[in-house]
């Protein structure tokens, strides 16, 4: 009885001590007056992608998806904060509206993208999923592995792939699950399983934290596509579009060689792509129909970077994780990055 | 007279008085208002969930359940293959989790009696040895202690192609402990079928005996008689009819044992943290149980000419037993649902596959926590249940 | 004849000293032949015990310090070099000390963290040592000012920069949600005890019910709820912090637990204490507020101090939706590439467990305490 009337005052006292918003028309109205981008990332830290550094500070590819819409909203790159997120977490947080944007090297598939109630804006990095295993074992291609124990994370797209791999191939398997991340690395690095299995791109940067890391190789199949790329709320056309466009102005400025050092430079271009990107010329604004200014992608360039520049410091030779660009090339290199025009 | 004119003159108010301060009718008053919040409480959740779910164009219902669940479980005591649905998974998930807990009560029932009479043995450094394991483990967090249990598993199992090879072509690495499958022949439900009837017939022989005992004086051998009958009849009947049972071998193949029975380490793991967890409180409360007889009665059991073992088996244990059941029901539902921390070493219970896979996969997570939560209340119901059964049967009649 | 004049008397003056027992039976040869081999079954389990702690100490004695690794920068000080046996990676310890103390707390703002909990220990000894002054005093400042206090000083704000609840970790977390968790706990736990024993029905019914539930289900699934169907229970656009969200999950698990503890308390005041109350004519809340539960709530410190011994060991699930308590970031670094060698999860995890072990086994020796002190106070 008064447990119920005191349960009701707690829950009251919670929400104004949660300093919630209350629904408004749109996210971008929202972010704009808490002053900064609720940003949802890996919360176990996967190198390369989303994880803190020693002194606290998110890095990674999904990271600078994230300071790029900070950018392009607030001029700032740096107005963005973190939630670290699990794999079960990650959608309904985006649901309830704990997060504005969701990146967390999270794969688009069709029934993410339409039973959720969320929508995936592009591609940040095109994976697949792949296998590691002990060198010790002899094996050299994943269709060696038949009866062989792998170590998966539960709830991820992994975990069905690996069951329709194996089943294609007519191949038998024991899969080891683990609801997190950690334990998945752990128990593989201990000898539980034979094989480990993530995206490609993962198996590198886990590949890192082994206790030996030299006694593991990463197979050469690619089994599944894994596309992977921020998410924002179904039903929200105009923050969409800017998370999309910020990934595609990156695109873009690597296309047209703006760097983050150039791009002041760049402003003086002749070229017409260049000029409409940074906002440069009398009547190029393609930020304020968005809601932003227009000078939106010179301040996604000037403190992020182009795709190329956060590729390469995140994931490429500048990293750790030395991941070559392949399918994650601009097209014109033979990839698969491609952004249509600013016009 | 002043005292009589005084309520006399308030008669008009006198009711409204009556009635604002009848205990009864505020109790009714308060409860109807308590309801009223609470029902207002659920619309408002209600309302609320309905809403999200609507805006993030969610639907709700149960129909997932029938969803092919596409993901492998390492531990399937029932068939279940990459095609089955999600309900089969939830099934598969639960029969984990009983087969844990099951195994799991009888290991720290065991293990706890053990070290709670040890805790009071005369023998100065098994009481200290009991003592310090009591006090070590209990005061550690079950998870961390999973944790470890995990990794020692691990790191003291040998790979595959080295295990240990124990008797019965059993071999023991770190995939887990793997055991021939016995595969039940023509005619072996017989031989199941006489395990509930020699039990029958063991009961009625110690009802029997009781009640000559009570009449003439005459006592029986009614534990060893029990035994004989319960062990004997199923091993008669399976020589009798020839030994239905065959065993398939497990016989290494590639990278691991193909056939046979395999315990996991998972398993081994979840069943040495939380046995020898629970058991520390397993072993104080029986410990508390056997203090609680008080001298007298043995003292009494001696002067009748009782020899020690029988005051044990007959006075001591049937009374320390009354005040040790109550808190041993609550251990034994503390264990059950502690083994839902499986998920953090890969053990697949109902918590790891069901709220796991299933919710991670379907999304559907309002659903899937409801019933996973559900489930372990009727679990935790159900056991609550046979126990007070079986401690009312135990308890003290009064006079 | 000489014998005669010699004045020696065989009728002695004085005591002889006491003989010392036999040697079987004095010293330490008699104590380990009473309580170590009194019969050939004790001899058994003796000798094997014996047998048992040969077998198991030594080793562990070097693994733990002959040949632990006390300081080092990186990996390198704990990998094996050249046949030579490493033992415990203390040096990782040592240099994650900060990390498993308070997260990822930024390095400047650590005072903070590290004064509320130097400030909670020196309150908590001010109102638990029965000895101290103004004990009375010391409850209400820690209820009120204390919790306002520690909220400003670890989230920030009115001066001080906003630390966000992601970067707590460590310790910090572990306390943070044990000592909120207890004290949200116990408010709840006396209204659904009061509840339990109401005379109401249909208070009795949803407090029975409350509370059943909460206690039939484990934490784990409690804390799932908490963080992926909570947010779905609110207002389109109203949440909280996944911190917040844990706290409430788990004082609603508590509370249930608490509200047996105090039941247990309610139900040994003798019924006297009940009827004095109502024979002065105090009211329900009034002989409650004032007679019943001050009396009912000494009895219980015991049992609230055992609960929250099972609530600060309960806190380690938290890592399992994603909060770095203790445990948590522990666990965390296993991963770090600069230390994984094989040794640091057990060092990690056996620092963990002492660091609970310790907490815990102090709670459980000052529960032990003051029962054996309020015992004698009820004696009459």
């Amino acid at each position: 009885m008064r447990s119920n009337t005191f349960k009701t005052l707690l829950l009251g006292a919670v929400f104004l001590g949660a300093g919630a918003v209350a629904a408004s028309a749109g996210t971008l109205d929202d972010v704009k007056a808490k002053g900064f981008v609720q940003c949802g990332v890996n919360g176990a830290g996967l190198a390369g992608f989303g994880a803190p550094d020693d002194a606290g500070n998110w890095k990674g590819l999904d990271v600078d998806a994230c300071r790029a819409v900070a950018a392009a909203v607030f001029g700032d790159p740096s107005k963005v904060k973190y939630t670290g997120l699990s794999a079960k977490e990650r959608f309904t947080a985006l649901q309830s509206k704990e997060i504005d944007m969701l990146a967390r090297n999270s794969t688009n598939t069709m029934s993410r993208d339409t039973q959720l109630g969320i929508t995936f804006t592009g591609v940040n990095y095109y994976d697949g999923q792949g296998f590691m295993v002990k060198k010790a074992l002899g094996v050299s291609s994943a269709k060696d592995l038949n009866g062989a124990s792998v170590c998966v994370q539960s709830g991820t797209t992994t975990e069905l792939n690996l069951a329709d791999y194996f089943k294609s191939n007519g191949m038998t398997f024991n899969a080891v699950v683990f609801e997190k991340q950690e334990e998945a690395d752990a128990a593989y690095d201990a000898g539980r399983c034979d094989a480990y299995t993530t995206d490609a791109s993962g198996l590198y940067s886990i590949r890192l934290k082994m206790t030996n890391p030299d006694d593991s190789i990463v197979l050469p199949e690619i089994i599944s596509k894994e596309p992977l790329g921020p998410a924002v709320r179904q039903g929200d056309d105009q923050w969409e579009s800017i998370v999309r466009w910020s990934h595609y102005a990156m695109l873009i400025a690597e296309e047209f060689g703006v760097t983050q050092a150039n791009v002041d430079e760049m402003k003086s271009s002749e070229n017409p792509e260049v000029q409409r990107l940074l906002g440069v010329g009398e009547g190029v604004d393609f930020g304020t129909p968005i809601g932003l200014t227009k000078d939106w992608a010179y301040n996604i360039i000037k403190g992020v970077g182009n795709y190329g520049e956060s590729f390469e410091r995140n994931v490429g030779e500048g990293s750790p994780l030395k991941i070559a660009r392949g399918l994650n090339a601009l097209w014109t290199k033979g990839g698969l990055q491609y952004a249509p025009p600013i016009r | 007279m002043t005292l009589r004119d005084k309520t006399a003159d308030e008669t008009p108010r006198s009711w409204v008085r009556a009635v604002l301060y009848d205990a009864t009718i505020r109790g009714w008053v308060f409860q109807g208002l308590v309801l009223l919040a609470l029902i207002l409480f659920a619309v408002w959740v209600v309302h609320n969930t309905a809403a999200n779910l609507r805006a993030a164009n969610i639907p709700f219902g149960f129909d997932f359940l029938n969803m092919r669940a596409g993901f492998d479980i390492s531990q399937k005591p029932i068939d279940y293959t990459l095609d089955s649905s999600h309900a089969q998974a939830f099934k598969v998930g639960l029969l984990n989790t009983i087969i844990v807990s099951v195994l799991g009560i009888i290991l720290a029932t065991i293990i706890g009696f053990v070290v709670g009479i040890s805790r009071l043995s005369r023998n100065w450094l098994l009481a200290r040895a009991a003592t310090v394991y009591i006090e070590t483990l209990r005061n550690v967090p079950l998870l961390l202690q999973l944790l470890f249990w995990y990794k020692a598993v691990l790191s003291v199992l040998p790979g595959p192609r080295q295990g240990y090879v124990l008797p019965f072509s059993a071999n023991l690495s770190n995939r887990g402990l793997t055991m021939p499958r016995p595969i039940p022949g023509e005619g072996f439900e017989i031989v199941m079928w006489s395990v509930p009837v020699a039990v029958a017939l063991a009961w009625a022989i110690a009802r029997w005996a009781k009640n000559r005992q009570a009449a003439t004086g005459q006592s029986f051998p009614v534990f060893r008689a029990s035994l004989g009958i319960v062990v004997g009849l199923p091993v008669v009947l399976f020589v009798v009819l020839g030994a239905p049972l065959s065993f398939e071998i497990p016989e290494l193949k590639g990278f691991n044992f193909a056939g046979g029975m395999v315990v996991h380490p998972e398993l081994i793991a979840m069943l040495l943290g939380i046995s020898l967890y629970t058991a520390t409180f397993i072993a104080e409360t029986v410990r508390a149980g056997i203090l609680a007889v008080s001298t007298g009665q043995s003292e009494a059991a001696f002067s009748l000419g009782l020899r020690p073992r029988q005051t044990m088996r007959l006075i001591v244990v049937p009374q320390a037993m009354r005040v040790i059941i109550p808190p041993l029901t609550s251990q034994y539902l503390n264990l059950t649902k502690n083994s839902s921390l499986a998920l953090a070493i890969g053990y697949p219970d109902l918590v790891a596959v069901f709220a796991g896979s299933t919710l991670n996969i379907t999304g559907h997570a309002i659903e899937v926590i409801a019933i996973t939560m559900a489930v372990y209340l009727a679990l935790s119901l159900i056991t609550a249940a046979l126990m007070n059964w079986f401690n009312a049967r135990v308890a003290l009649v009064e006079r | 004849m000489s014998r005669i004049e010699t004045d020696t008397v065989f009728v002695r003056r004085d005591f002889l000293e006491p003989e010392a027992p036999p040697a079987s039976l004095g010293g330490f040869p008699g104590w380990a032949r009473k309580n170590l081999f009194s019969s050939p079954f004790n001899i058994a389990i003796s000798l094997s015990m014996l047998f048992l702690l040969v077998w198991f100490i030594p080793p562990l004695f070097k693994w733990l310090f002959v040949d632990a690794v006390w300081t080092g920068d990186n990996r390198d000080a704990c990998l094996p070099k050249g046949g030579e046996t490493v033992g415990a990676c203390w040096a990782f310890i040592n240099a994650k000390a900060a990390q498993f103390t308070f997260g990822s707390y930024p390095a400047d703002e650590r005072w903070r963290p590290a004064l509320v909990m130097i400030a909670f220990f020196a309150g908590l000894a001010w109102i638990a040592i029965p000895k101290m002054p103004r004990r009375r005093e010391g409850v209400w400042l820690m209820l009120t000012a204390f919790p306002v206090l520690t909220f400003w000083l670890l989230y920030g704000g009115l001066g001080l920069p906003v630390v966000e609840t992601s970067n707590w970790g460590g310790l910090l977390v572990t306390l943070v949600v044990a000592v909120t968790g207890i004290v949200a706990s116990l408010p709840l736990g006396i209204l659904l005890a009061l509840g339990r024993r109401s005379k109401l029905p249909f208070i009795k019914i949803v407090s029975v019910v409350f509370i059943e539930i909460w206690r039939g289900v484990p934490l784990i699934t409690v804390l799932f709820m908490a963080s992926v169907m909570l947010p779905l229970f609110l207002p389109n656009g109203v949440n909280f912090d996944k911190l917040l969200r844990a706290l409430i999950g788990v004082a609603l698990f508590t509370g249930a637990y608490m509200a047996e503890t105090i039941r247990g308390g309610l139900q040994a005041i003798p019924k006297g204490q009940y009827e004095g109350a109502a024979s002065l004519g105090l009211g329900y809340w009034q002989s409650m507020r004032l007679i019943i539960l001050p009396q009912a709530l000494k009895i219980v410190i015991p049992g609230i101090v055992n609960s929250f011994i099972s609530l600060f060991k309960d806190t380690s699930l938290v890592m399992i939706i994603g909060l770095y308590d203790l445990l948590g970031s522990i666990q965390r670094n296993f991963s770090d590439a600069n230390w994984s060698t094989p040794s640091i999860a057990p060092t990690g995890l056996i620092f963990a467990a002492a660091v609970f072990w310790v907490f815990c086994f102090s709670m459980s020796r000052y529960s032990m305490y003051m029962e054996r002190k309020l015992n004698t106070g009820h004696k009459r």
